[in-house]
């Protein structure tokens, strides 16, 4: 994972879509305080955009009335909020103990050469992004990965090749 | 008679039961219990009587936890139920079972609880990645609302409750239930200072009660056949059954409810099939990435939260790792640090700074670096990281498999260093 300091530098927001106006405001009726609902907030944002932009997130924060350094502290904290573009898919990989022990380093291996992307990084294509994910807690199938919110089991080489051209063929 | 309370109904091959299916089962007859006049005081009483303890990793008993929670006319109006059902400990993969596969198992559970608590609103603390927990448990949440199951004035009980689902962005330390309710609140999930417990000031310095996934779902099992049927399951000391995983290069990995008491040695040469053809057991994690590694000499210790503590290790998620010969202890021992390392939430010292540098001296190991000096260096943190040195439990955690991996493997960390090279690798 890349290791850059990332905060928010936008002057200027983003000024949220009624779509996610809606959600937000949906959210906010199911806690007694607007400011725990941050982390959605950030989530129904990605999940329209692909990823929380700093005009986004400066966006979330002027309408939840949040300060902006509390709201990026919570977006940096978690490992699924995305503050950098991300492919179309994204792969979370799992590459804890029970998938270790099963070999995924050589599955891991395999992407890496398929898609010539690491960790952290994006297909130029755009197609896909390559994250580490802790323990996906379905170990009696390691290795195992996500491709958005599928998940995949007992991995190989050869599903891998078939599960990237299923993921290609689907966006035609 | 019920044997497998938790997933009678759980048949992987179809789709969980809806409300009336799952009604038919016995379902839902405790809430119907509670509307004939079973009383909170009652409840609990149950619970305690039944001797459940939490499934979640620290065995901590369920009825005595819930009665810290104040009640009567002066207690705080506002009390909340909170299922922690961010399952992350590395190699545990049960809560997924139980919700994908029987969410109104869960929901039955939720009810019991917050209506012995006197809670109105429930969350499920839900990982972001289980998918399809999610949606089974939101299908299930609706159905439940229709019937008039959730909501207000419950069965004509004047019990309301609303179940909220929370879906979180993955971090390990949402697992530590302060940090759990910090992120709740919408803070980074930094743990809280204890005291306060949860019980008398949790969410929104409200009473709050954090409990696990299995430990909500052997509730309803509890109030609808009794206490004495609860305490005909065990085969050992403590009571109920027990969701039981094996992951690891055994023949049939898998996750089974099983009586608690039964020996180790069942659960991995019966149930799992015992090791894959050409390879030896070395040794296993029994319960998750952060309990003490056991030795192939403990396979007749039975599967008890206090006779697994006798040898030094944990029941906790009774989810087992298993290590065999070919695969490099000091290579798994690595990985986990690489893992606690990642998942420190940064709050405290000892926890921020130590995980890395122990995990750096795992990749200096794993590439031939690695000195007698760093040996010492990882012993040190064994003793620095451990309990009582930091603010939450999750560098002691680490410890766990990182001291007894030290111990245990003693001569695979020798041998890193004389080789200059990890020798499992060809």
């Amino acid at each position: 994972m890349s290791q850059r300091v990332i905060a928010s530098t936008a002057k200027k927001a983003r000024k949220l879509s009624a779509e996610e106006i809606a959600e937000i405001e949906h959210e906010m009726t199911l806690y007694p305080d607007k400011k725990a609902v941050g982390l959605e907030a950030l989530k129904i944002v990605q999940k329209s955009q692909g990823w929380v932009s700093d005009e986004s997130l400066l966006g979330i924060a002027k309408y939840l009335d949040i300060p902006v350094a509390d709201l990026e502290g919570v977006a940096t904290f978690f490992n699924l909020v995305y503050r950098e573009p991300v492919g179309k898919n994204v792969i979370l990989f799992c590459d804890s103990v029970s998938c270790w022990i099963m070999g995924c380093e050589s599955v891991k291996g395999h992407i890496k050469q398929q898609l010539d992307i690491d960790y952290g990084q994006t297909t130029e294509d755009g197609d896909f992004t390559l994250i580490p994910v802790p323990c996906l807690g379905d170990c009696d199938r390691a290795p195992v990965m996500m491709v958005g919110p599928d998940l995949h089991r007992n991995l190989t080489p050869e599903k891998i090749d078939s599960i990237i051209s299923d993921y290609k063929n689907k966006q035609g | 008679m019920v044997t497998k309370p938790l997933t009678k109904n759980i048949d992987m091959s179809r789709p969980p039961l809806d409300i009336a299916a799952y009604e038919a089962n016995e379902g839902y007859q405790s809430l119907h219990a509670i509307a004939k006049g079973l009383s909170p005081e009652d409840v609990l009483q149950l619970v305690k009587d039944s001797g459940l303890k939490g499934r979640g990793g620290a065995g901590f008993p369920t009825g005595l936890k819930w009665s810290f929670v104040p009640s009567g006319d002066n207690s705080p109006k506002q009390k909340y139920l909170v299922v922690n059902a961010d399952e992350m400990e590395p190699g545990t993969f049960k809560d997924r079972l139980l919700m994908e596969g029987d969410p109104h198992l869960l929901l039955e559970g939720m009810l019991i609880a917050a209506y012995t608590i006197q809670a109105s609103k429930a969350y499920i603390f839900l990982r972001g990645e289980y998918t399809v927990s999610e949606q089974a448990l939101r299908k299930a949440i609706k159905e439940a609302y229709e019937k008039g199951y959730l909501g207000k004035n419950i069965l004509g009980t004047g019990f309301d409750l609303d179940i909220i689902m929370h879906t979180s962005a993955g971090r390990y330390i949402c697992g530590e239930e302060t940090a759990l309710l910090n992120a709740l609140e919408g803070k980074r999930a930094n743990p809280r200072a204890k005291p306060p417990f949860p019980q008398v000031s949790g969410l929104w310095g409200k009473p709050t009660i954090v409990n696990n996934v299995e430990t909500i779902c052997n509730l309803p099992g509890i109030l609808t056949y009794g206490v004495d049927w609860y305490h005909g399951l065990t085969k050992g000391n403590d009571h109920g059954t027990k969701l039981f995983g094996v992951s690891g290069k055994v023949k049939t990995p898998g996750c089974w409810e099983l009586p608690l008491g039964l020996p180790i040695r069942e659960l991995i040469e019966n149930y799992a099939g015992g090791m894959q053809d050409g390879l030896e057991l070395r040794g296993f994690l029994p319960g998750g990435g952060s309990t003490d590694f056991m030795l192939p000499e403990h396979l007749d210790i039975t599967l008890d939260y206090d006779e697994i503590a006798k040898v030094g290790s944990r029941l906790a998620t009774g989810t087992m790792i298993i290590l065999d010969d070919k695969t490099c202890p000091v290579g798994m021992v690595g990985n986990l640090m690489k893992f606690f390392a990642h998942e420190s939430c940064g709050f405290c010292t000892p926890c921020r700074d130590g995980l890395p540098w122990v995990d750096q001296i795992f990749r200096d190991f794993e590439n031939g670096l690695g000195s007698e000096k760093d040996l010492q260096i990882l012993h040190d943190h064994v003793t620095y990281l451990g309990p009582g040195r930091t603010f939450c439990a999750l560098a002691p955690g680490a410890t766990a498999p990182l001291g007894s991996g030290l111990k245990h493997f003693k001569e695979d960390f020798e041998k890193h260093i004389t080789e200059k090279r990890c020798s499992y690798k060809h």
